[in-house]
C-alpha cells in the first residue's frame, strides 16, 4: 500500500482543516529585535552549563536564533528585523551612527524569516567583530546617541504595514540600565529628554517596546534608571518580569523565550454564569498539536505553483454544476435531500455563548473524558468592566472546594459541553509555569463513548486478577523505573525535527540533512542497569512463572502477514534506492526554491 | 459480513407506570432504528412491549402463560415500518413482568437462529423495575433467573436493561424494587449483560447506545516494559467523536423522474499553472511543495521516502512518574484503551498487576507509541490505570496523547495577585462565590450526576435524524426545533436554578458588571459581522443594547412591534436569544407595521416613521443572516403571489426585505406616490446587495442601487 505523504502526521481522525487547528494569517506579528553590542555585552558573563559561563551577547543571539526557528514553522507571516547598536560599523537607511542592521540576500529589511537568514544568523558571533564591530556609541563629548538611532531605525522599519493588521513590537536586548552614565550634567539631560521623547513617539504610532534585560551574578539590573520610563511601566509590572539578580542562566534564558511571544487570543466569548451575570472571556489555545503547513502543489518543469480548479460534474448528464448543489443522504430507499441552509439550522443549537450549568466535585472528571486539545481562558475587563472580579471569585472558590465547572459551549462547528477546570498559578524562578485561570476541557457525549473494555471475554469465568505479590512486584517494578523529574513538553516531535531539516537542507541548497536525534526512544542503558533489570525479572516471575520464554517463542512464531512483509521489502528497498548525496550530486533533486 | 449483523429484541415496559418515560423510549428507540437504516441497514429487530391489556406471543399459545405480552412486530431487517410502530407504542394498562418479557425475547432469538446464526445476539430491557415479578413454580426466583443467565450464555446473547429510577418513576414499593434490582443483578453477574440505572429523561436518551460500532484494534502487538519483558496487548478507542454524518452531493441536472439517475456528484480536480490557466498541468508533472518560511521547497515522493522519520512499529515504556507531573489539560486527544489481549491470562494478570501498582502508587507510565509500520511520527502518552469494578471485565489502561515541545505556547498571563485591589473579590464577593460553587451542584451525593458524559447524547445528531426522518415522510419538512428533553443540555436546569434561588440572587446582588465605555462602539452582541456596530447612529438603540450584552436577555421583555417605538421594539425583539423564534416574528410584525404605516397614512405624515422601520429591518436582516422560522416563508409566499415573477428567496433573510421593497415599489407605482420614493432615495435606502449578505442575496452593489433609481420617480420636467 501506497501511503500518502499528505497523512504524515494526521491521525485518520485528525481533519487538519478544521479551524479549530488552523493558525490565523490575520494576527501577525511585525518584530524588531534590537540587540545591544556595547563591549559591556561581551564582557559580562553568567554561569551556564557545567561551568561554563556564557557571555550577555551570545546569550541574546541563541535566544533570537532559537525563536526564528520557531517562527518559521508555526509563525512564517511573522516579519522580523534584526538590528545591534553600539556598533563600530554602521548600515541603515538613514545612514545614523552606531546602527546596524542584519539582513540577508533576497530579503527585505522587514521581512518573513527565510532559511537563509536562519543559517547566516546562526554563525553571525564568528564575523561580527570582523564585520560589524562593537563600540560604545555614547561617550563624553561626542553628541552621538546610539540608544536614540537605533529607536528611530527600529521605529523606520516598522513604517510597514498598519497596526489594525499587525502587531509591532520592538524588543530590547541589554545589559546596561544606565545607558546615559558616563555623561555628565546638561548633554545627560539632554539626551536622556530627547531618547524618551523618542520612544514616546513610537509608543504613540501602537508600537509597544519590550525591554529584555540581562542580568549579572554581582548586580542588579536597576530599571527605574532609565527603563521604566523609557518602556512606560509603572511599579507594579517591574516587580513582574525583572528576576531577581543572580539567578541562573537557564531561568533568565526560559524567561526571555516566554517573553519573545506575544499572546493570541483566540475568540473572546461571552460567558453566561447566571440570569443577568454575564461576563467577558479571552480564550487561548495553549497547546495544539504542531503540523507541517499544507502542500502546495508545483510544477515540476517550471516550479511555479499551480492552482486547484475544483468543478462540480453532475454523473447522470455530464454536466456542469455552477450553483452549490443539494446534500442528499440515502435513507427508507430514497434520497432525502437537505440544503446547506437546513444543515447549519440543524447544527445551531445554541447562541455561540457559554453557558454554565453547575459545578461537580473534580473526580467526576474522568481519564476518559477528552476528545481534543484543551483552551485556556482567562477573563477580560476590557468590554465588561467586573468580569476579572467574578472569574477570580468563582476561580478561588473552585480551587478551594475542588469543583470544575459544566458549561455548555455553543460554537457552530460542534456545540458541546465542557468542562472548566481551575487552575492556581505556579511560577518558579524561571518565571510562571502554569499561567492563572480555567482549562475548558471538551466532554464527549454518550454517542462518543465505546465500551470497547466489555466486548471480552466470552467465558462464564471472572477476570483473572493479579493477587498481593503481582502488585508489589509490580510496584517495585514501577520504582526502578521512575522519572523523576518527568514533565510534559520535554521532547522535541522526532518526525517535525526531520521534516524540517531536511527543508532547511534543501531550501539552502545543503547536500547534508542535519542529523536529528530522536529523544523519544528509552532510556537503553537506564533499563540495563542491573537493580531494573533484577526488579523486572522478578515481576515476569511473579506472572509468568518460568513459562515467559515459551510464550515468547509462541509469539515469535507469530505469521507475519502478506501485506505487511511486502511493506517491509518495499522500505528496505526504498532506503537502499536512494542515496541522498548521490541524487543531489546527480541534479535528480530540484533545488530550486521559490521566492 | 454475516458476521457482523445483530439481532435485537427490544424489551419495552409500556406499563402505566411508564408512561411518563415513553415518548422518550419511543425517541431512543426509534433513534436506534434511524441510525440502523443508515449504518446497519442488515441488523434484525424485533419488538416486544409487556405490561399491555392484551396478550400475543407464541408462549402463551404454545404453553400458555405470559400474559400481558405483546411481540408488537417478529424480528426482521430493519425497515421504516419498524420506526412508524417505535413512535406509537401502546400505552399499557397492568404492571408488567420483565422476567416474563425476557423469556419471551430469548424464545424468539432462539426459535429464529437456533443453530444457524452464531453472530451477535442482544436482548435491550427498558423498564423501570418498580412491580413484582410473578413467582416461579419451581425453586425461587433466583434460581429461575439464574437458569435464563445460563441458557442467555449458552445462546451467546448479550443483555442490556436500563433501568429508570428516581425522579422519573413513581415511590415504589421498596422490597420489591430491591428484590428486582437483585435479580437483574445475577444477569450482569452471570452473562455478558450490563444494566444501568438512569433518572433523568436525558441520561434515558443517551443510556442506549444507538449506534452500533464495530470495533476495530488501533494496535496489537507488545507494550514493551523493557527488551527482557513484554506483554501482549490490544489497543482500542476509548473514547472518538462521533461526527454529523457526510453528506454526498445531490444533482439535479437529471430529471427527478428518471428511474435510474442517480444524482450522484462527482468532484473532478483540475491543477492548473497560475500564470496561465489554459493549460491544464498532467499529474505526473506535479510535485509536491512544502512550505519553509515564505518558500516553497519542492520534494518528489521518492525523495521523501527516503530521507523521512521511519520509527519502527512499537509501543515502549519510557517510565513511571507521579500523575501529578501530567496536568489534565496536557491531555490532546481522544482516548485510547489499553487491554491484555484477550484470553491470555498471563498478560491479563501482568496488566493488573501494574494498573493496581499505579493506582496505590499514584503513579502514570509515559509511553512512546508507533501504532503501525509505515506510520511516520511517534507519540509520547500517559498510560493511566482503569481498574475494573466488575468481575467479569479484565483491569486495563486508559492512554492519552501528550504534547511536544513544539505543540506548547507559553504564553505569559498576569498574576491575579497582581490586579489592582478593585478588581480582586472582598470578602462578601468571595462568599457569595463559594455558596455558589458549592450549591449548585450537579452531583449531589445520593443522587445521580447529572450531565454525566456516559448518559447525555449529542442534541445534534438527534435533531439530524429526526429530521432526515420526518423528510423522508414530507421532502419540505422544516427543520424541527431541538427536543425539549435535549434542550436541557444546553440551558441551565430551571429546577435547580429554582432551588437556588437565593443563592443565585445574592451572587447577583454582590457583583455589579458595567460595560466599559471607552469601549462602548464595540460591542459583545454574537453572530453579527464585526464593524456592524460602527455605523449605528441610534442613540435610544444602543442603549438598549448596552443593556442587552450584559444581562442574558432584555431587561423589559419586548414581544411585540408596538406604536410608539417600533424601531427600537424591533431592535429588542432581533437580539433576543432565549428563542430563534423572535427574529423571524421580530421580522414579520416589521414589515407589517411598514406596510400598516404606508397605507394609513395622511397625506404622508407616516413616511418618515416607515422609512427609518426600513432602515431597521434593512439593518437586522444584513445582521441575521439565518434562515427565520417556516412561517416567515408562508409569507413570502403571500409576497411571491403578489409580485409573481419575482424570485422568493425565502430561506435568506435579505430575501424578505428585498421582496418588501419591490412590493412597494410597486405600491407606490399603482397608487401614485411620489414623495414615498423620493424619500427613500433621499436617504440612500437601496436593496441588500451581495456584498452585504453574501450568502443570501444575488444582487450586486451596482444592481441594488440601481433598483433606487428605479423608485425614484421621473423627473417632472
Amino acid at each position: 500500500m501506497d501511503l500518502d505523504p499528505e497523512d504524515v502526521f494526521k491521525d485518520e481522525e485528525d481533519d487538519p482543516d478544521n479551524e479549530f487547528f488552523q493558525q490565523s494569517e490575520s494576527s501577525k506579528e511585525y518584530v524588531v529585535y534590537l540587540v545591544d553590542a556595547s563591549p559591556k555585552m561581551f564582557n559580562t558573563t553568567c554561569p551556564g552549563k557545567d561551568q561554563k559561563d556564557e557571555i550577555h551577547f551570545h546569550v541574546s543571539i541563541s535566544c533570537i536564533a532559537e525563536s526564528l526557528k520557531t517562527q518559521i514553522i508555526c509563525r512564517s507571516y511573522d516579519e522580523v528585523a534584526i538590528c545591534f547598536f553600539n556598533t563600530r560599523e554602521k548600515k541603515n537607511l538613514q545612514d545614523l551612527n552606531g546602527v546596524f542592521v542584519f539582513n540577508v540576500a533576497e530579503r527585505e529589511q522587514l521581512d518573513r524569516p527565510t532559511a537563509r537568514l536562519i543559517k547566516e544568523f546562526d554563525c553571525i558571533e564568528e564575523s561580527f567583530m570582523r564585520e560589524i564591530g562593537s563600540q560604545y556609541g555614547i561617550v563624553p563629548g561626542s553628541r552621538e546617541n546610539s540608544l536614540y538611532n537605533a529607536l528611530w531605525v527600529a521605529q523606520a522599519l516598522l513604517r510597514k504595514g498598519s497596526i489594525k493588521t499587525a502587531d509591532k513590537r520592538i524588543l530590547l536586548f541589554t545589559n546596561e540600565d544606565d545607558p546615559f552614565g558616563s555623561l555628565q550634567g546638561a548633554a545627560k539631560a539632554d539626551m536622556t529628554r530627547t531618547t524618551l521623547q523618542r520612544a514616546k513617539d513610537i509608543q504613540d504610532l501602537g508600537i509597544s517596546i519590550e525591554l529584555l534585560p540581562l542580568i549579572r551574578l554581582d548586580e542588579e539590573f536597576n530599571v527605574s534608571v532609565l527603563y521604566s520610563d523609557l518602556i512606560g511601566l509603572d511599579s507594579e509590572d517591574l516587580a513582574q518580569f525583572i528576576p531577581s539578580a543572580g539567578q541562573k542562566l537557564e531561568d533568565m534564558k526560559d524567561q526571555l523565550r516566554k517573553r519573545m511571544f506575544t499572546k493570541r487570543i483566540i475568540r473572546r466569548i461571552t460567558f453566561h454564569i447566571v440570569k443577568g451575570l454575564s461576563i467577558q472571556l479571552n480564550t487561548y489555545a495553549l497547546i495544539r498539536p504542531t503540523v507541517p503547513g499544507a502542500i502546495t502543489w508545483l510544477d515540476s518543469v517550471t516550479n511555479r505553483p499551480l492552482k486547484i480548479e475544483r468543478s462540480l460534474i453532475c454523473e447522470d448528464t455530464g454536466s456542469l454544476i455552477q450553483e452549490p448543489p443539494k446534500r442528499f443522504q440515502p435513507y427508507r430507499n430514497e434520497n432525502v435531500k437537505f440544503s446547506m441552509d437546513e444543515i447549519s439550522e440543524i447544527k445551531r443549537i445554541s447562541t455561540g455563548h457559554l453557558r454554565l450549568l453547575g459545578f461537580k466535585p473534580l473526580c467526576c472528571l474522568k481519564d476518559y473524558h477528552n476528545l481534543r486539545p484543551s483552551t485556556f481562558v482567562y477573563p477580560s475587563d476590557q468590554e465588561v468592566v467586573g468580569s476579572s472580579c467574578i472569574f477570580i471569585a468563582l476561580h478561588r472558590s473552585m480551587l478551594r472546594l475542588k469543583r470544575f465547572a459544566v458549561a455548555f459551549y455553543g460554537g457552530s462547528s460542534r456545540p458541546q459541553l465542557v468542562a472548566l477546570v481551575a487552575r492556581d498559578e505556579i511560577t518558579t524562578a524561571g518565571g510562571q509555569m502554569e499561567p492563572p485561570g480555567m482549562h475548558m476541557i471538551y466532554l464527549p457525549y454518550s454517542d462518543d463513548i465505546r465500551d470497547a473494555e466489555e466486548i471480552f471475554p466470552d467465558t462464564e469465568d471472572d477476570a483473572p486478577r493479579a493477587d498481593k505479590d503481582q502488585i508489589q512486584k509490580a510496584a517495585a517494578l514501577i520504582k526502578r523505573i521512575e522519572m523523576k523529574d518527568f514533565s510534559v513538553f520535554q521532547f522535541a516531535n522526532p518526525a517535525l525535527q526531520r521534516h524540517y531539516a531536511v527543508l532547511q537542507a534543501l531550501a539552502l541548497e545543503e547536500d547534508d540533512i542535519p542529523e536529528t536525534i530522536d529523544e523519544t526512544v528509552p532510556d537503553e542503558e537506564g533499563l540495563a542497569r542491573p537493580a531494573v533489570v533484577k526488579a523486572i525479572e522478578e515481576f515476569k516471575l511473579s506472572v509468568y512463572g518460568d513459562n515467559y520464554d515459551e510464550e515468547n517463542d509462541h509469539l515469535g512464531k507469530e505469521k507475519v502477514g502478506g501485506a505487511s512483509r511486502k511493506r517491509k521489502e518495499i522500505a528496505e528497498n526504498a532506503a537502499k534506492d536512494y542515496d541522498w548525496a548521490d541524487l543531489a550530486d546527480n541534479g535528480q533533486i530540484l533545488l530550486e526554491t521559490l521566492g | 459480513m454475516a458476521r457482523n449483523k445483530e439481532k435485537l429484541v427490544l424489551l419495552l415496559d409500556v406499563g402505566p407506570s411508564m408512561h411518563g418515560v415513553l415518548p422518550e423510549v419511543e425517541k431512543v428507540c426509534s433513534m436506534l432504528v434511524e441510525k440502523k437504516l443508515i449504518f446497519n441497514k442488515d441488523d434484525e429487530v424485533g419488538v416486544v412491549v409487556f405490561g399491555t391489556e392484551e396478550t400475543n406471543n407464541e408462549l402463551m399459545d404454545e404453553v400458555g402463560g405470559y400474559e400481558n405480552i405483546v411481540v408488537l412486530q417478529d424480528i426482521k431487517v430493519v425497515d421504516g415500518d419498524l420506526i412508524d410502530i417505535l413512535k406509537k407504542l401502546p400505552r399499557g394498562t397492568v404492571d408488567g413482568d420483565f422476567l416474563d418479557a425476557i423469556v419471551v425475547g430469548m424464545d424468539m432469538l432462539i426459535k429464529k437462529y437456533k443453530g444457524i446464526y452464531k453472530g451477535k445476539k442482544r436482548l435491550c430491557l427498558i423498564t423501570n423495575a418498580i412491580h413484582p415479578t410473578k413467582d416461579s413454580l419451581e425453586g425461587s426466583k433466583e434460581d429461575q433467573v439464574g437458569t435464563l443467565a445460563v441458557q442467555m450464555t449458552a445462546q451467546g446473547m448479550k443483555m442490556e436493561s436500563i433501568v429508570v429510577r428516581g425522579i422519573l418513576s413513581q415511590d415504589a414499593n421498596k422490597r420489591i424494587m430491591d428484590e428486582n434490582d437483585r435479580l437483574l443483578s445475577i444477569f450482569s453477574k452471570k452473562t455478558r449483560s450490563r444494566t444501568v440505572y438512569v433518572d433523568s429523561p436525558i441520561s434515558l436518551l443517551g443510556a442506549l447506545k444507538t449506534r452500533r460500532v464495530t470495533p476495530v484494534t488501533v494496535f496489537r502487538g507488545h507494550l514493551e516494559l523493557s527488551q527482557q519483558m513484554k506483554i501482549k496487548v490490544w489497543v482500542y478507542k476509548k473514547t472518538q467523536e462521533e461526527k454529523f454524518p457526510t453528506l454526498k452531493k445531490y444533482s439535479e441536472k437529471a430529471p427527478s423522474t428518471s428511474k435510474f439517475a442517480t444524482h450522484q456528484v462527482m468532484v473532478d480536480y483540475e491543477y492548473k499553472s497560475v500564470d496561465d490557466s489554459s493549460t491544464v498541468v498532467p499529474p505526473e508533472q506535479r510535485i509536491k511543495g512544502y512550505r519553509y518560511g515564505p518558500q516553497v521547497v519542492p520534494i518528489s515522493d521518492a525523495e521523501r521516502d527516503a530521507v523521512k522519520f521511519k520509527p519502527e512499529k512499537g509501543v515502549k515504556l519510557l517510565g513511571f512518574t507521579d500523575a501529578s507531573n501530567i496536568i489534565r489539560h496536557y491531555y490532546m486527544k481522544d482516548v485510547y484503551l489499553f487491554i491484555a489481549e484477550p484470553g491470555n491470562t498471563r498478560a491479563i494478570l501482568a496488566v493488573s498487576a501494574i494498573a493496581r501498582a499505579m493506582k496505590e502508587m499514584n503513579k502514570v507510565a509515559i509511553l512512546r507509541c508507533v501504532w503501525r509500520q509505515g506510520q511516520q511520527n511517534v507519540v509520547v502518552g500517559v498510560l493511566t490505570p482503569n481498574i475494573s469494578q466488575n468481575n467479569k471485565i479484565p483491569d486495563s489502561f486508559y492512554f492519552n496523547v501528550l504534547p511536544f515541545i513544539e505543540d506548547v505556547r507559553e504564553y505569559q498571563f498576569p498574576s491575579f495577585n497582581s490586579f489592582p485591589a478593585s478588581w480582586l473579590p472582598n470578602e462578601q464577593q468571595q462568599m457569595a462565590a463559594d455558596e455558589f460553587v458549592q450549591m449548585l451542584n450537579l452531583a449531589p451525593s445520593g443522587k445521580e450526576e447529572a450531565l454525566l458524559p456516559e448518559f447525555t447524547p449529542n442534541p445534534v445528531l438527534e435533531r439530524f435524524y429526526h429530521h432526515l426522518e420526518l423528510k423522508s415522510k414530507q421532502p419540505d419538512a422544516a427543520v424541527p426545533p431541538l427536543d425539549e428533553t435535549l434542550k436541557r443540555i444546553t440551558e441551565p436546569d430551571l429546577e435547580l436554578d429554582f432551588e437556588n434561588k437565593s443563592v443565585l440572587d445574592s451572587l447577583c446582588k454582590h457583583f455589579e458588571l458595567k460595560e466599559n465605555s471607552k469601549k462602548s462602539a464595540r460591542r459583545l452582541l454574537p453572530e453579527k459581522p464585526s464593524g456592524s456596530n460602527g455605523e449605528d447612529g441610534n442613540g435610544n438603540v444602543s442603549d438598549a443594547r448596552a443593556v442587552d450584552s450584559i444581562g442574558q436577555e432584555p431587561v423589559v421583555k419586548i414581544e411585540k412591534i408596538g406604536d410608539l417605538t417600533p424601531v427600537q421594539d424591533f431592535e429588542v425583539m432581533m437580539t433576543r436569544r432565549d428563542n430563534p423564534e423572535w427574529v423571524g416574528k421580530a421580522i414579520r410584525e416589521m414589515r407589517d407595521k411598514i406596510l400598516s404605516l404606508l397605507t394609513n397614512s395622511h397625506g404622508g405624515d407616516n413616511y418618515l416613521v416607515a422609512v427609518e422601520c426600513i432602515i431597521a429591518l434593512r439593518k437586522g436582516c444584513i445582521l441575521e443572516q439565518v434562515s427565520p422560522s417556516p412561517s416567515l416563508c408562508f409569507c413570502c409566499c403571500f409576497f411571491l403571489n403578489l409580485l409573481c415573477g419575482f424570485r422568493c428567496f425565502c430561506l435568506m433573510e435579505p430575501g424578505p426585505y428585498n421582496n418588501l421593497m419591490r412590493y412597494l415599489y410597486r405600491y407606490c407605482q399603482e397608487k401614485e406616490i411620489s414623495t414615498f420614493p423620493k424619500l427613500l432615495a433621499s436617504m440612500d435606502v437601496t436593496l441588500i446587495s451581495k456584498s452585504e449578505a453574501v450568502d443570501s442575496s444575488n444582487f450586486t452593489d451596482d444592481e441594488a442601487r440601481r433598483f433606487l433609481d428605479k423608485i425614484k420617480p421621473e423627473p417632472k420636467d
